[in-house]
């Protein structure tokens, strides 16, 4: 890369890199995330309070998956999406907006802007396959990771690093 | 202030500049194999540093990387090289805003020696995956490799001793993990990510990050504004205020802050909500309140380390008064020499008398010669200071910044005339708390969202 070619957002040390989460309610669905090359995230049960399921997507190939927390497949998603993972890709849509989901996904929606049920049915008309259900564990604990930031004490000795993080007022 | 300072060059900073820009460029691509370009960046890199204590060391670790046999010490070493170059820009930046606002050179302190730290396995661990990302470079990095620093960070993040690498290690690996397969990405953000790493690279040396305070205050604060940093997972809050000594002694620019790890989905005034119960100067911000400090432990740096049983509310007390009486007079403390960086700077200054225009999308005020871009992004969401108020205001208090070869002011509160009435509008307004319509609302659904996070938590969390 030549000296002085950088444009100004890549000289910057405060380049916004990604949009903090749009606000959204967590009734349903208390986590979601794309991450290890997944849309992953927790969908609570309708009937059972104690019970959650742990639903994903692929990247590019969309092979799903959803079971209960302990580990149970879940009916719905025997050749399809299910109902959880339908309600994973709407609130994924919220958080992250149409266009961060579509883009991580590698979903190309047919016409122009992309919303929470276009994405799903492209995806649904490739026909995806289940994917293999071990990877429920992983989400599972990290979503347990996720609710532990609650927990952690806040402090008031300085943290200047924290400069390189300005807030936005732009929205995902 | 003198803003035609602000506009002359500053000698000596686009040849630094150029030097760390070279160098950033190898960490696109990566040290595991560097070519004769990268090899020409690195070794310009150690020619900058040449006449410094480090010169040695950043010579051989420049040989040994350029020869693909670099060890984790070296990547240290070419870390703490661009910091040098950097800590310098800083320095000539905040001597010639010095300058430009007229005030009093920083107070000189005797830095401490830092406390003794605990958990040096966790920085080594911390240590070998950033040392990772060099070799992959940004261009190379992958899920697996990101996720690395996941473990690091859950272990680092309940010790309060290591609270600070682990929030810097927890944004960065996010927005690594956001970006990745770096192969594809778009665009990189070139000098960030080589900030952000030879940040925490430098953090992972023992005894970088210790408690440094100085000393004790007596005497009574009185805020200018509130700054707020945020990342997916951390948030900190920072009180801009002017302290004066109950001893009588000059009055000093200081800073207090509180900061909290949250879940990404708590934004907006769900921050506020974290950080009011553990500073109450956050309240006393949005009444408009002075605080009366007694024996406050304060940094070197000029950073109250807060506690609310050593302070309690005062008289109240305007921003912009405090800023057209006392600011000019105010001494600010100087950066630790590890930690100068042009990001650090923040410098509270009052701008009264400009007019405001939009170009290309930004806004800006004319001063007499000078012209100042304005920094609106920053103002919290969560707050009633828009960007359509500070283009209308007549008068500002806000932090003088610098990024990306330029001179930037941060609003922190501005002043508009309003049916021949002059209103206040405070960007951290809503920091104690609100009544504003919107506030509330934004209030509810914050309590809302941590309350289902909550009740999952107890449910599922020590199962």
């Amino acid at each position: 890369m030549g000296v002085g070619a950088l444009s100004v957002w890549e000289q910057s040390s405060t380049a916004r890199v990604t949009a903090p989460a749009r606000p959204r309610k967590l009734a349903k669905v208390p986590f979601v995330e794309l991450a290890d090359g997944r849309l992953q995230g927790v969908v609570s049960s309708g009937s059972d309070i104690g019970r959650v399921y742990v639903s994903s997507v692929a990247a590019r190939t969309y092979a799903f998956s959803c079971s209960t927390n302990n580990n149970r497949p879940c009916g719905g998603a025997r050749g399809m999406f299910c109902k959880h993972i339908q309600a994973l890709v709407g609130e994924a849509v919220l958080q992250y907006g149409a266009e961060r989901v579509a883009r991580y996904l590698a979903v190309d929606p047919p016409d122009g802007e992309p919303d929470a049920q276009s994405l799903t049915a492209a995806m649904t008309a490739t026909r995806p396959v289940k994917g293999d259900s071990a990877a429920a564990a992983q989400v599972f604990s990290r979503f347990l990771r996720h609710l532990a930031y609650l927990e952690l004490v806040p402090v008031t000795f300085p943290l200047p690093e924290m400069q390189w993080f300005p807030s936005t007022r732009a929205v995902a | 202030m003198r803003g035609d300072l602000l506009s002359d060059p500053v000698e000596g900073l686009d040849e630094t500049l150029a030097v760390v820009d070279a160098f950033d460029g190898v960490l696109v691509a990566g040290l595991l194999r560097p070519g004769p370009a990268q090899a020409a960046a690195v070794a310009g890199l150690a020619d900058a540093v040449a006449g410094t204590p480090l010169a040695v060391r950043v010579a051989e670790a420049a040989g040994r990387v350029t020869a693909g046999a670099a060890g984790e010490d070296d990547f240290v070493a070419l870390a703490a090289a661009r910091s040098a170059l950097l800590g310098s820009v800083h320095d000539a930046l905040a001597l010639r805003i010095d300058e430009a606002v007229g005030r009093p050179g920083p107070e000189e302190m005797p830095a401490p020696a830092a406390g003794p730290e605990q958990g040096t396995n966790l920085l080594a661990a911390a240590r070998s995956w950033l040392c990772d990302l060099a070799r992959s470079g940004w261009r190379g990095i992958d899920h697996e490799l990101v996720a690395g620093a996941a473990p690091v960070v859950s272990a680092m993040l309940p010790d309060p001793g290591l609270r600070r690498r682990a929030t810097l290690l927890d944004g960065f690996a996010a927005e690594l993990a956001a970006s990745c397969p770096g192969a594809t990405l778009e665009r990189v953000p070139v000098r960030r990510w080589a900030d952000l790493w030879s940040r925490a690279l430098l953090l992972t040396v023992p005894g970088s990050a210790g408690e440094r305070t100085a000393d004790a205050v007596t005497g009574r604060l009185l805020p200018l504004g509130v700054d707020v940093q945020e990342h997916a997972t951390a948030v900190q809050a920072q009180v801009h205020a002017v302290f004066e000594p109950a001893d009588g002694g000059a009055p000093r620019l200081v800073r207090a802050g509180v900061s909290a790890p949250k879940p990404d989905t708590v934004v907006g005034a769900g921050l506020w909500q974290l950080l009011r119960p553990h500073m109450s100067l956050l309240g006393a911000v949005s009444e408009g309140r002075s605080m009366e400090l007694d024996a406050m432990p304060v940094t070197v740096e000029g950073d109250l380390v807060w506690d609310d049983e050593r302070a309690r509310p005062g008289e109240p007390a305007d921003a912009f008064a405090t800023a057209r009486v006392m600011l000019s007079a105010a001494t600010a403390a100087r950066i630790a020499p590890l930690d100068r960086h042009p990001v650090r700077i923040a410098v509270p200054v009052l701008l009264e008398g400009y007019t405001t225009r939009s170009e290309e999308g930004r806004l800006a005020f004319d001063l007499a010669g000078l012209t100042v871009a304005v920094d609106t992004d920053r103002m919290p969401a969560a707050g009633p200071l828009t960007p359509e108020a500070v283009a209308a205001s007549g008068a500002c208090v806000g932090l003088l910044r610098w990024d990306a070869g330029e001179f930037l002011l941060q609003p922190l509160a501005v002043e508009a005339t309003v049916r021949k009435k002059t209103v206040a509008v405070h960007a951290g307004a809503w920091a104690g708390g609100t009544t504003d319509k919107a506030g509330v609302r934004a209030e509810k659904a914050a309590t809302d969202a941590v309350a289902v996070l909550r009740e999952r938590a107890g449910r599922l969390l020590r199962k």
